[in-house]
Formats: structure tokens, C-alpha cells, sequence
């Protein structure tokens, strides 16, 4: 009996390992084979000397478009589409949260909507939203505000789910109606939460805004993508340089007032 | 119980907390120009263009397969490139493995820094090197499945237990065998979740990237939208997300068995 056990969960060890190198070869099937073109070497090397030799000149230009406004911008869009989703993905985290209903397709519908909304690259979305309201700022930031609900509605919805039961029980006890629970049982003991996720949220945000302008929606990534496709590497150089900085420098400012406020 | 008894807390620091919180608000809506009446004038040329989108175009949905499955091979090979990398990476970025803080910090400084470039800039860098194509993807896809593997799995890495490593120490094990029957078997799980996980994200970044010509799906995008074919852009987007939920799926399945 334990013979015949071994011998089937070897046959489905080799069964997997089948599977994973068909995965495999399927995978590579498709692949050009690697070649480095004559130029690719230069290309890096010039890549590398821009990189090392940044254009300083370009971090504050009076007359137009500079380094330090680019990041400014590109900050407002992160920051602005963080309020936006914050403030929008409310409603979501109350509908798909497990413990505030009775009926269990209410919160497995909210989940799947959120799920949806996640699933939305928000890449693409900025391109809807340009293709709407223009090119510009405002497209980053709708594109953000609408994409992020997505994540922090789940979020939120789960900091619901944990809350303790006992102020909802006293509350419902004392005749309390559904908004004033919701109100003095749920909402004192989600905010803590809700501002930690929604602050690691802009973290993810800013990277995000950083390459929104790729598609012309604003920020730091306009000036960026043009740089590149003019081969212009000492002025990709000082842009990379500035986003690093900025996105370590906030990374570690939220990081002080996330631990402050949990 | 007299009321002058009980002391107010202080509303100095809320307020002053919402009103720069206000002010940092009105600055950004400043900046990037983002109105009520923006957005007002914005709805209906938002709903015109939800009204052009639908239906999708069935026939599409055949014509981009073979594109969308590169699309997800992309994916796979950089997830799969990016944890091979991955495991010297975060074995040197854990402070219970390397001891010394001048190795273990100068890893997470690397993975720190690969971490803060966007997929999409790395790709645009590549195909500047490489040439479109898939090949600056994949190259793309490896950075920054890179840096997500290898931050998950240091931090994992610290949370192992020590029993196992001090009792390899005690009889003597060098430090290759010690990480081969010490560490490896304690993380060998959890390193495939995670490399699944960084699949279900690639699948996504994968998607776009054809936007600097890196390949995949996302160049067909670029394309209709371009030529206004609005309709055959729902298709993409629908496959896409039906792609990116059915493997969201599987692995979710696969990760359940697995940990």
C-alpha cells in the first residue's frame, strides 16, 4: 500500500517537472535569439557616461522647463490622485467588507469590483482619460485616483474586517441606528489603518506618476521619454538621478509617519 | 462631575494638521490644473468615448492571441530570470545569513535603487541598447521582477529559524553547505509563492510595455488608439484583464497547495 503511495507521488514529481519544462520550452519558443547588435556597446557606454556625468544645468532653469518643476509636478499628480482614490474607494471598502452584511453577494460583488479595478492598468487608463480630457496633469491624476481604488478599497475593506465587535454589539444594544454605528463603533477604530494604507498607497503612486508622462500625462515623464528618444543620456542622467532622490526621500518621510500613526 | 474639571485636548495640532493638509491639496489641484469645471467639461467627452469603445470587436480577439501570449511569456521569462537573480541577492541582503552590515546593507542599497526606477523608463533604456523587440522586455521584466523577489525573500530570509543554522554550525559546516541544507530548505516554498506573485505583476507590466516598443500586447494599443479604433482597444483591454484574471487564478491556486 505505502509502495503503491511512493510510486504515484514519484510518477506525479516527473508529471510536474513535464509540465514545467513543456511551460519552459513554450516560453523560449518564441524568443529571438539574443544578439547584440554592433552598436549596442557604445550605446551603453554613452548610456553609463550620461548617467555618471549628469546635465546639473538642467535641475533649475528660470526660463522653462526644468528638473525641480518636473518633480514638483509629478508630486502634485501622486499626491492629488492619492486624496482622489482615498476619498472615492470609502463607499467600495463599506460594500466589500464581510462583516457589515448579512447577505454574502453583497461583499463577494464589491470584492470582484474592486478586483476589476486593480486589474485595470492604470497605464491605460491615462491614456482613456487623455484621450478625454487632454493631454496634461489632470489625466495623471484621474488616471490615478480612479486606478487606486482598486487597491485601497481591498485594504481598507480588510481593516474593516478586523475591527473589534464589542462597540458595534454595545451600540446596536443601546438602540444606536446603522449610520451612527457605523459612525462611533467603526470608523474610530479603522482610521489608523486607513491613513498607514493610504500613505503607502502614495509611495506606489509616485513611482507611478514618475512614467505617466511617457504617455502624456503629465510630470517628470515628458521631459524623460523625449530625453531618451533624443539620446540626450547626460539629461536622463540628472532626471533618473532626481526621481531616485525624490522617490527615497519620500519613501522615507512616509515611512516616519506611518510608524508614527500605527 | 463638573465640567471645568475636565480638560479639553488641544485642537491646535488637528487643525493645523487639516489646514496643511487643505493647503497641500489646493497646491497639487494648482499645479496640475485640476478642476470641478475641468472635470465637468471632461464627463461628457468621457462618456462619448465609453460609447465608442463599446461594443467590442469580437474578430480582434483571435487576430491579437499570438500577441498576448508573448505577452504573458515575457512575463514568465523575466519572472523566472529575475528570481534566478534574485537568490544570491537577497541571501547577501539578509542580516542572519552575511553578518556583516557593510554587505547586507550595501545589497538592500542595490535593491533599494532597482527598486525606484519605473518597468516602463527600463524599458524605454533597453530598447534604446537592444532595439525594439522583446528582448529589452524581458531584460526590463528581469530588473524589476529583480527587485521585487529579492525584497520579499530577504525579508522572509530573517524570519527563518535559527535552530537548523546553529546546528549546522556545530558540526562544522562550511557556508555553502550551511545555506544548501540550513536555509534553502526552510525558504524553498515561500520563494516559489513569491515567484508567482512576481509572475501576476509582470503579467500586468508586461502589458504595456509594448508602449516603448519592448513587445507584447501593449504596442497593439498604442495602435489602435492611434487610428481611433476605439472598439478594437476594448478587445486588448477585455483580454487583457480576462488574461490577468484567469492567471491571477491559477497561481492563487498553486500558492494555496504550495505554502
Amino acid at each position: 500500500m505505502s509502495l503503491h503511495k511512493q510510486q504515484n507521488k514519484k510518477w506525479r514529481k516527473w508529471i510536474y517537472i513535464a509540465i514545467i519544462a513543456a511551460i519552459y520550452i513554450w516560453a523560449f519558443s518564441q524568443m529571438p535569439a539574443f544578439e547584440i547588435q554592433a552598436m549596442a556597446g557604445e550605446i551603453s557606454r554613452s548610456i553609463l557616461n550620461g548617467l555618471f556625468n549628469p546635465d546639473w544645468d538642467f535641475v533649475y532653469d528660470p526660463g522653462g522647463e526644468d528638473l525641480l518643476r518636473g518633480l514638483l509636478d509629478t508630486l502634485a499628480i501622486a499626491f492629488l490622485g492619492t486624496i482622489v482614490s482615498a476619498v472615492l474607494c470609502i463607499p467600495f471598502a463599506f460594500w466589500a467588507a464581510r462583516n457589515l452584511h448579512r447577505y454574502k453577494f453583497i461583499p463577494e460583488s464589491g470584492t470582484f469590483i474592486l478586483s476589476v479595478i486593480r486589474t485595470f492598468p492604470e497605464i491605460v487608463m491615462a491614456i482613456l482619460f487623455i484621450k478625454a480630457v487632454g493631454p496634461g496633469a489632470f489625466a495623471g491624476v484621474l488616471a490615478l485616483g480612479i486606478h487606486s481604488i482598486g487597491m485601497l478599497g481591498k485594504l481598507y475593506s480588510e481593516a474593516i474586517e478586523t475591527i473589534d465587535d464589542g462597540p458595534i454589539e454595545a451600540l446596536t444594544a443601546s438602540g444606536a441606528n446603522r449610520l451612527q454605528i457605523l459612525w462611533f463603533a467603526v470608523v474610530p477604530q479603522v482610521i489608523p489603518a486607513f491613513l498607514s494604507y493610504t500613505l503607502y498607497r502614495f509611495e506606489i503612486n509616485l513611482r507611478s506618476a514618475t512614467i505617466l508622462g511617457i504617455i502624456g500625462a503629465g510630470g517628470i515623464g515628458t521631459p524623460l521619454i523625449f530625453a531618451i528618444t533624443s539620446r540626450d543620456w547626460d539629461r536622463v542622467g540628472i532626471i533618473l538621478l532626481g526621481i531616485i532622490v525624490m522617490v527615497m526621500v519620500l519613501d522615507f518621510l512616509s515611512g516616519l509617519l506611518r510608524k508614527r500613526i500605527v | 462631575m463638573n465640567e471645568n474639571t475636565i480638560k479639553k485636548p488641544s485642537k491646535v495640532k488637528s487643525t493645523l494638521t487639516t489646514l496643511l493638509l487643505f493647503l497641500l491639496i489646493w497646491g497639487s489641484a494648482y499645479k496640475t490644473d485640476s478642476t470641478f469645471e475641468e472635470l465637468f467639461t471632461g464627463i461628457p467627452e468621457i462618456i462619448s468615448l465609453l460609447r465608442e469603445m463599446i461594443p467590442p470587436d469580437w474578430a480582434y480577439f483571435s487576430y491579437i492571441t499570438p500577441e498576448v501570449l508573448i505577452t504573458i511569456q515575457m512575463a514568465l521569462l523575466g519572472a523566472t530570470f529575475g528570481a534566478i537573480l534574485a537568490i544570491p541577492l537577497s541571501l547577501l541582503a539578509s542580516s542572519n545569513i552575511f553578518v556583516s552590515p557593510w554587505i547586507y546593507q550595501t545589497a538592500r542599497f542595490i535593491l533599494n535603487f532597482l527598486r525606484t526606477i519605473p518597468d516602463l523608463l527600463l524599458a524605454a533604456i533597453f530598447v534604446a541598447i537592444f532595439g525594439l523587440g522583446l528582448i529589452p522586455g524581458v531584460l526590463a521584466l528581469t530588473i524589476f521582477s529583480l527587485g521585487i523577489i529579492a525584497k520579499l525573500m530577504y525579508e522572509f530570509i530573517e524570519t527563518i529559524d535559527p535552530g537548523p543554522l546553529e546546528a549546522m554550525t556545530a558540526v562544522g559546516a562550511n557556508k555553502i553547505q550551511w545555506i544548501a541544507f540550513g536555509v534553502i530548505p526552510q525558504i524553498a516554498a515561500q520563494f516559489a509563492a513569491y515567484f508567482l506573485y512576481t509572475f501576476e505583476i509582470n503579467i500586468r507590466a508586461a502589458a504595456i510595455l509594448g508602449l516603448v516598443g519592448a513587445g507584447g500586447i501593449g504596442l497593439y494599443l498604442d495602435e489602435t488608439l492611434n487610428f481611433l479604433e476605439y472598439q478594437k482597444t476594448t478587445s486588448i483591454i477585455l483580454y487583457t484583464l480576462v488574461v490577468i484574471m484567469v492567471i491571477d487564478y491559477i497561481t492563487k491556486k498553486i500558492r494555496e497547495k504550495l505554502l
